[in-house]
């Protein structure tokens, strides 16, 4: 019974939620279905035990320690979720007029400015599901702007080594050819490489700035200045903003478009994998091209507006609404303040555990970090066979979130840490006494570390059987 | 001003002098001094619990919820079963992250694996994806998957969701394809326009079913079409409607594609939705995005975990066909709690009852003089076309606490019904249409 | 593994064996199937496909990485090898003798040795 799946729970008859008494179908028979549905049938007091102990089997930021770098795992306050749950929120359709939905116009053009405010842009939409949708709006206005204006034979996008696998693929699926810049040995852009390849057929670079090792990109004017002279934009990967609210702009730093991941640096939650939000900022320049519609303020009512020179629509509607208005709540309640306190409090953070930990993995940038840190573990893996897999794996049985492992692609035996700010010291010393005692074991037991985790519901998984004889669905057996 | 930072003025000392500091400002030396904010961000002021309630409580009275709702195109208010939104909003659900340590992400997986079962038994398909954005971006996403070397156009049936049509529109512009779209003969695909719109140069042809007029289309009759031209056929469909309708499987469609919201998620104001995709055999490796796969562990037990990863963009980066990170997890977990409530006859009463007070409207309403309704076989929609236009007809049904179809312009409604529409619902509206005519 | 003597190889890690008439079987070399791993699957071209130089010919997957074989030269596919459809785990075991595709090369340009091939690694 237990471990089963909730087909293998079925049993005929036991579901006996009776709606209506209506289950005659008036669908003429060419049109009807012929095959079974094949849903489980189980009584209600089933279905809750079912997903309580899918519950237990799963591990949120409210279970505990999340160090998942560029992924921002802090915090999802709970009035948040009071308020996504308001039924003039919920209840409404998104096709309503103008005068019926004032209320979530309201939430959306006071988001926009509030995170305009925050990030140096001078307009945005919050179409874009997720970060990744965000990057390939944004991309798809940069196109336009250089078509716009005579200059579609821009067709190079730049790209760090270092970048997120996301950005090369935005690039491409807009047709673009993606051309790698490389790091230099500290982790930065060259910028001389940069300097090089930039021509007149650069559209854009692409850049998040903490970079991916989690250090400022201390030469971004000079980098900025090299695109603009070619004519190109600059597009800025907000997955990092955690580091840097209150504390610098993309807007100030030359960025001319922009993403942001409201599901990382605004709180909202991660849900599993989903849903987020990742609004799309640009300069004034850009701003005709954002998707429609556009909410704007006339007098004192809210409207919705559209641009001719828009790219057109990149999502259903006006966007994740729910998850926009969770970031909302946050930043009502966070204030300028607050939203520079968690900044400086994540990059505090951050240091803190890389200072108790730099004596027992190899640091992949001197001085001080931001938000977050690469470390590796190859010496370990070089002396002990252990890996940076293994010592993730052994973090499982502390009940501790694994960081981000094997990114960025740059660095061996990657793991990335960005612990948050909404992290107490007990919480980061925990976790760094489970890390140093790993680096420890790894010399002492390694087999141990091998074999880890033991104590979760599985252990190491076939990931090869499941990708060359996928099994994608449940199939009773006969 | 609200914080939910732990650290105090001792515990962020003693972190400052391990680090070797004085002051947090040391932390941020590398940026060059011009760039710096000078002040804070000029926003308001935090503000606590109690005035964070206020503030968004007052901003949601100046939003209309209606009693009544006749309005559908896409996004339907179906009954949302109270087990659905208590178990959805478990913490442990809502604040994972995306499951890439299976080991420690069990639940989560077993959660979407039958998602993607739930999708593939509804459809009939071989596969399922963990799901996409929403039924538009699934829809762009699908006809992404259809295109090759030799084949980059897409056929759309004027059948399809102008949302839809829209968005993949703009994916379609800027990824330099084409797309053409089929013509409607009283609300119905014109299989003789797509016939001749149909040559080597199309990767795949969409219709969708019921149509966003709420018609029944006739699937099986375009399946030969579509496929003796080497085109692959994608449904766009309403998950509610195949509790009655034929399943893609029966009319061979290749991809299966459409909203989830129907199932167990609220209208939000346009989201967050869910977009589903399944897929014939052939085609699984295409479909972009997550999915998750059983497996053993070493102990030769059962478990699941993310795969066919090397498909998606952080392992293919720019040449992965789709730059999809996330899916809906949350909505893709609603529904799936919505299929386990209903189970097969609780789905099938939302159906028939949403159908059957389609037609009931429909007939009345057809009664009315100066009303004409000229479809025949619907599913939970139809177009009305009033005799003359009324500015009065939206005012009456507001001050009615019902809220009336979506105006198409020309005098012509598209009125919806789901299985939450009363009789008395339905009688107060066609009287109120009586009167304003 | 020894590099077979009778195969010619290219530095993109393919190796080719001459059938006659300007056809040549295809696969890739121990040194690329042991970088990635276990192979979890190979996504073949289509038969009469006209590949250019320097295009993907192919596409070997392993659980976290993914390879694309490059053909140096413009070749077309007069066959593939179906039984890596279901069996990829084949090019891990026997990488010289699980070909991946027969092609036509219309001009066969620079191809190393075994012993060259060994030397370049």
């Amino acid at each position: 019974m237990y471990n089963e799946l909730i087909f293998e729970k079925s049993i005929e008859g036991a579901n006996k939620r009776n709606l209506f008494n209506c289950e005659k179908s008036i669908v003429p028979e060419k049109y009807a279905r012929k095959t079974s549905l094949n849903l489980p049938d189980v009584a209600e007091v089933d279905l809750v035990r079912h997903y309580q102990e899918l519950a237990r089997k799963s591990h949120g930021v409210s279970n505990g320690f999340y160090p998942l770098g560029s992924c921002t795992m802090k915090y999802n306050p709970v009035i948040n979720e009071e308020m996504a749950s308001i039924c003039e929120f919920t209840n409404i359709h998104p096709l309503q007029s103008e005068e019926d939905i004032q209320g979530s116009l309201e939430v959306m053009f006071k988001l926009k400015e509030v995170l305009c405010e925050v990030t140096g842009m001078d307009d945005m939409t919050l179409q874009p599901s997720a970060g990744a949708h965000g990057e390939l709006t944004s991309l798809m206005m940069i196109k336009q702007f250089h078509e716009s204006n005579n200059n579609a034979h821009k067709n190079i996008v730049f790209v760090p080594d270092s970048a997120h696998g996301t950005n090369p693929a935005s690039a491409a699926m807009v047709g673009y050819d993606v051309v790698e810049i490389p790091s230099t040995v500290d982790g930065f852009v060259d910028v001389e490489k940069l300097c090089e390849l930039a021509d007149e057929n650069t559209a854009a670079l692409m850049l998040t700035n903490p970079n991916t090792l989690g250090i400022f990109e201390k030469d971004i004017v000079e980098i900025a200045d090299i695109i603009h002279k070619v004519g190109g934009k600059l597009y800025y990967d907000g997955a990092n903003m955690n580091a840097i609210m209150g504390i610098v702009r993309p807007g100030d730093m030359g960025f001319d478009v922009m993403h942001l991941n409201l599901h990382k640096t605004f709180s909202t939650p991660h849900g599993g994998g989903g849903p987020g939000s990742g609004p799309v900022g640009c300069t004034k320049e850009l701003a005709p091209y954002l998707p429609n519609p556009q909410v704007r303020k006339q007098g004192d009512k809210y409207v919705l507006d559209i641009s001719e020179d828009s790219i057109g629509k990149v999502k259903s509607f006006y966007g994740n609404f729910l998850v926009n208005l969770r970031a909302y709540t946050y930043i009502l309640s966070l204030g300028g303040c607050g939203l520079k306190d968690a900044s400086v409090n994540a990059v505090l953070n951050a240091n803190y555990m890389k200072a108790r930990l730099k004596d027992h993995y190899m640091m992949q940038s001197e001085g001080y970090c931001m938000h977050e840190f690469v470390m590796s573990a190859s010496k370990i893996k070089e002396d002990t066979g252990v890996s940076a897999l293994d010592i993730a794996k052994s973090m499982l049985d502390a009940k501790i979130h694994p960081p981000t492992m094997y990114f960025p692609l740059i660095v061996k035996e990657a793991l990335m840490i960005e612990p948050t700010e909404t992290e107490s010291l007990k919480t980061l010393d925990y976790a760094c006494d489970v890390l140093i005692e790993s680096a420890k074991n790894a010399y002492e037991d390694a087999e141990n570390l091998h074999n880890a985790p033991i104590t979760m519901p599985v252990r190491r998984l076939d990931e090869v059987t499941a990708a060359r004889k996928p099994i994608l669905k449940y199939v009773k057996k006969v | 001003m609200t914080s939910y930072v732990p650290n105090t003025k001792e515990t962020t000392k003693h972190m400052m002098d391990v680090v070797g500091i004085k002051d947090a400002e040391e932390l941020f030396k590398s940026i060059p001094s011009e760039l710096r904010l000078g002040g804070d961000i000029c926003i308001d002021d935090g503000k606590s619990e109690i005035e964070v309630r206020n503030t968004i409580h007052k901003i949601a009275s100046t939003n209309k919820k209606y009693g009544s709702c006749f309005l559908g195109a896409g996004v339907y208010n179906h009954y949302i079963p109270s087990v659905v939104s208590e178990i959805a909003s478990t913490q442990e659900f809502l604040t994972a992250y995306t499951p890439y340590q299976a080991e420690i992400s069990q639940g989560v997986l077993q959660a979407i694996f039958e998602y993607q079962t739930y999708i593939c038994n509804l459809t009939g398909m071989e596969a399922s994806n963990a799901s996409v954005y929403d039924g538009a971006t699934a829809l762009a996403e699908a006809c992404m998957m259809s295109i090759t070397n030799s084949k980059k156009k897409v056929l759309v049936s004027k059948g399809v969701n102008p949302e839809y049509i829209k968005v993949l529109n703009t994916w379609c512009k800027y990824a330099g394809l084409e797309m053409e779209l089929v013509e409607l003969d009283n609300y119905k695909t014109d299989v003789n326009d797509m016939k001749n719109k149909l040559n080597s140069e199309i990767a795949s042809v969409v219709l969708q079913n019921p149509n966003f007029y709420g018609t029944l289309e006739d699937m099986d009759s375009v399946d030969q079409v579509i496929h003796s031209n080497k085109s692959l056929f994608i449904s766009v469909v309403n998950p509610i409607s195949l509790a009655l309708l034929k399943s893609p499987v029966e009319y061979n469609a290749d991809i299966a594609v459409g909203e989830g919201q129907p199932l167990g998620n609220p209208m939000a104001s346009g989201g967050p939705y869910l977009g589903f995709m399944a897929a014939t055999k052939k085609l699984t490796r295409k479909l972009p995005g997550r999915i998750v796969g059983q497996t053993e562990d070493i102990d030769g037990k059962r478990g699941f975990v993310l795969t066919l990863q090397a498909r998606e963009q952080h392992i293919r980066r720019e040449k992965a066909s789709s730059n999809i990170c996330s899916n809906q997890a949350l909505n893709a977990l609603t529904a799936a709690v919505y299929l386990g409530a209903m189970g097969e006859s609780g789905l099938r009463q939302v159906a028939c009852k949403s159908m059957e007070n389609a037609y009931h409207l429909k007939d009345k309403l057809s009664k009315v003089d100066g009303v004409e309704v000229y479809q025949e076989d619907i599913f939970n929609e139809f177009v009305a076309t009033f005799k003359c236009s009324n500015d009065e007809l939206e005012e009456k049904l507001k001050e009615n606490d019902i809220l009336g179809g979506l105006y198409l312009g020309d005098n012509k409604y598209l009125f919806a019904t789901t299985e939450l529409n009363t009789q008395d619902d339905i009688e107060r509206l066609v009287t109120i249409i009586k009167e304003v005519l | 593994m020894s590099t077979p003597k009778n195969l010619k190889y290219t530095k993109e890690h393919d190796w080719l064996e001459d059938l006659g008439n300007d056809t040549y079987k295809f696969g890739i070399t121990d040194y690329a199937q042991n970088a990635l791993g276990d192979i979890v699957y190979v996504e073949l071209p289509d038969v009469e496909d006209e590949i250019s130089a320097g295009d993907t010919v192919a596409t070997v997957e392993s659980v976290k990485a993914v390879s694309e074989i490059v053909m140096p030269f413009d070749c077309t596919i007069v066959e593939v090898n179906e039984e890596l459809e279901d069996e990829p785990e084949k090019v891990n075991a026997s990488c010289y003798e699980s070909w991946i595709a027969i092609i036509k090369i219309d001009n066969l340009e620079e191809t190393m040795t075994a012993e060259e091939y060994e030397k370049s690694l």
